[in-house]
């Protein structure tokens, strides 16, 4: 049964994925988002849908399970935050070499090293463009709100089977730890081995009725490892066809746009109001998903648009998408602050008018 | 007699294990990774586990194991087949799962995780090749390569002052709660090697009894990376290496 619950969001991702029917969590603490583990521990889901939860010894064994559990077909996932995530990007390169579906959260704090438990975007080019070695991507989805990182959850695990290619939740520490209403949805079955042999011939679930499975990503043929690269190429250009997803809000009579994923999006929102009281027209363009990036729905949100101001918790990294986007045939600015800050409404506005409006 | 007379199914006393692929190993010949592949692939038919078996293939020579051993494998990054291990007996804990690891990939890189799963007692069975050096990347010292022993990164022999010492980790391993059978082998002689196949089976049925973790080191030639020809490498590992890492049991619980 749908149930309507308070929480925090860190805490809606466990109880979401235990409501999916995840076969399995691997993670390792820490701030901002050590209650995935907790509220995990505490569900006990071993003991009633049967799903596996492990503190691994580390963010690098955490996702060597997560590559493991994909492998064998199961919905697992892993959650962590920016330094933990760091670790971890060799083994998330593997899950896209292997054509793995899995599922990681990041619930970004503030760096560079070991930085502040405060929150930060600024793990944007570490998750959009790659992080670990290789020619990969992980589709990246941007939650807002408590909702959404429970409705993420199972969206992000239907992207990963469906493409074969891991999901990240790319969520920041407001987001993680602010608490709202939330519907958590029905419980699901976990799959059945037989559905997993179905759903995923390839799992290597030992070889009854078939031949060996191996899940590798290892090729020494030149010819043949560019053949894999063109096929993962193939599956990226499939996604940013179909799955390319961003929330527009009053995008069609604004004379300036922001552009603001995340807790900064919801920002955003006060920042329209407090213009509109102003006589200042802006609209707001949130993507939902960062990789695929909403490129052509930006550009076109942006088409009548005299400038577009993008709001991040960094120092300016989606901004390099959104002036892609746009071909830089419109002035795009740039307002963030950094070292676990979060700015208020009023300072948007204000920098928004000192950038755009006084400037002329 | 013709030779044809000779030659009938009932005078076989020798055959390759059926789980062992028909196809030339890349190994160098003399290697011992070939014969422990062999003896693994008879233990997992003679357990009718074919079906249930599913092996985490090292970062190593041995990284193409999956290439011989005809059971679903997964091919693990670098040091860490024992997290994998032990996700995949954790998801499907009726499955026969087997990690089968180099030195190095073992006892450096992926220490915390052979400790952590040993620690854990994982109901699975690590396989351990310890030839002392890093076969697979051109001869380099490893963890266990003795003091005096020359490689490529020791070109003048492994100095203490310099490298430490040579770690005994599966005396380390023995030590963890989570462990039931911790045992020493080596593949040199055909008695050794039969030796060594039992303590495989003895692991692989810890395992599926959930006894908990079960380590084999199997104490091997890299000949190539020794610069030793085949029967030079067998010589001078029983009359260096068993010193550092005797043969037998550490724990039988
Ligand atoms: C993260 C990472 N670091 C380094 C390497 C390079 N590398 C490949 S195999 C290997 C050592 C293998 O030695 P060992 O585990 O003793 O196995 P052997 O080849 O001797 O059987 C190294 C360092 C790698 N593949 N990945
Ligand atoms: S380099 Fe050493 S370990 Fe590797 S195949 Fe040759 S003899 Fe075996």
């Amino acid at each position: 049964m749908e149930e309507v619950r308070l929480m925090k969001g860190n805490e809606a991702l466990a109880h979401a994925a235990i409501r999916y029917g995840a076969d399995g969590y691997f993670g390792y603490p820490i701030t901002p988002q050590s209650e995935v583990l907790e509220t995990l521990e505490a569900e006990m889901p071993w003991e009633t849908t049967g799903m596996v939860v492990l503190q691994a010894e580390s963010e690098v064994a955490a996702i060597n399970m997560v590559y493991a559990g994909a492998a064998c077909g199961k919905a697992v996932f892993t959650s962590s935050s920016s330094p933990g995530v760091s670790l971890m990007q060799e083994g998330i390169s593997y899950i896209a070499a292997s054509e793995l579906p899995a599922l990681i959260i990041n619930v970004m704090r503030g760096g560079p090293g070991l930085g502040t438990i405060h929150p930060s975007q600024a793990d944007y080019f570490q998750a959009c463009k790659g992080g670990g070695h290789g020619d990969y991507h992980c589709i990246v989805l941007a939650p807002s709100s408590v909702q959404e990182m429970c409705d993420f959850v199972g969206l992000g695990w239907d992207l990963a089977f469906k493409y074969r290619t891991p999901a990240m939740i790319l969520a920041d520490g407001v987001v993680g730890q602010m608490m709202e209403k939330v519907i958590l949805p029905e419980q699901r079955q976990r799959r059945t081995e037989e559905e997993v042999r179905r759903q995923c011939p390839w799992a290597t679930t030992g070889k009854k009725g078939r031949k060996q499975n191996v899940v590798t990503s290892l090729e020494l043929d030149d010819d043949r490892m560019e053949q894999n690269n063109l096929r993962f190429q193939r599956t990226y250009r499939e996604i940013e066809k179909h799955e390319t997803r961003i929330e527009l809000l009053n995008t069609d009579h604004c004379d300036y746009l922001l552009v603001a994923f995340g807790s900064m999006a919801r920002i955003c929102q006060k920042v329209m109001e407090l213009a509109a009281e102003k006589g200042i027209k802006l609209g707001l363009a949130r993507p939902i998903t960062l990789w695929p990036f909403p490129a052509q729905q930006i550009a076109e949100a942006a088409r009548h648009c005299k400038g577009i101001l993008v709001v991040e918790l960094d120092a300016g990294q989606m901004i390099e998408d959104v002036k892609l986007a746009v071909n830089c045939s419109i002035d795009v600015q740039h307002y963030g602050r950094m070292g676990g800050n979060v700015p208020s409404p009023d300072e948007v506005l204000n920098a928004f008018e000192n950038l755009f409006i006084n400037k002329k | 007699m013709d030779i044809n007379d000779i030659i009938k199914p009932e005078n076989r006393v020798y055959k390759r294990p059926a789980l062992l692929n028909d196809c030339h190993m890349h190994y160098c010949p003399g290697c011992s990774h070939g014969v422990v592949h062999k003896i693994i692939a008879e233990v997992i038919e003679e357990m009718n586990a074919e079906e249930i078996a599913i092996g985490i293939a090292p970062v190593g020579c041995a990284v193409f194991a999956y290439n011989y051993i005809d059971v679903d494998f997964i091919e693990a990054a670098h040091g860490r087949a024992p997290a994998i291990a032990t996700a995949v007996k954790r998801l499907q804990p009726d499955k026969l799962v087997f990690s089968y690891q180099g030195d190095g990939d073992m006892a450096a890189i992926g220490t915390a995780e052979t400790i952590h799963a040993a620690n854990r007692g994982e109901n699975i069975a690590m396989i351990f090749v310890n030839n002392a050096i890093y076969g697979m990347t051109g001869g380099q010292m490893a963890p266990t390569t003795l003091l005096g022993m020359k490689t490529a990164t020791t070109p003048y022999g492994r100095r203490a002052d310099l490298n430490g010492y040579p770690l005994a980790i599966t005396n380390l391993l023995a030590q963890l709660d989570g462990t039931c059978y911790v045992t020493r082998h080596a593949v040199h002689t055909p008695a050794a090697v039969r030796k060594a196949k039992a303590a495989i089976r003895k692991a692989f049925e810890n395992s599926m009894a959930g006894k908990g973790t079960s380590v084999v080191e199997i104490v091997s030639t890299c000949n190539s990376g020794w610069k030793l020809t085949p029967v030079q490498a067998n010589e001078w590992m029983a009359e260096h290496m068993f010193e550092k890492y005797p043969l037998g049991d550490l724990k039988n619980e």
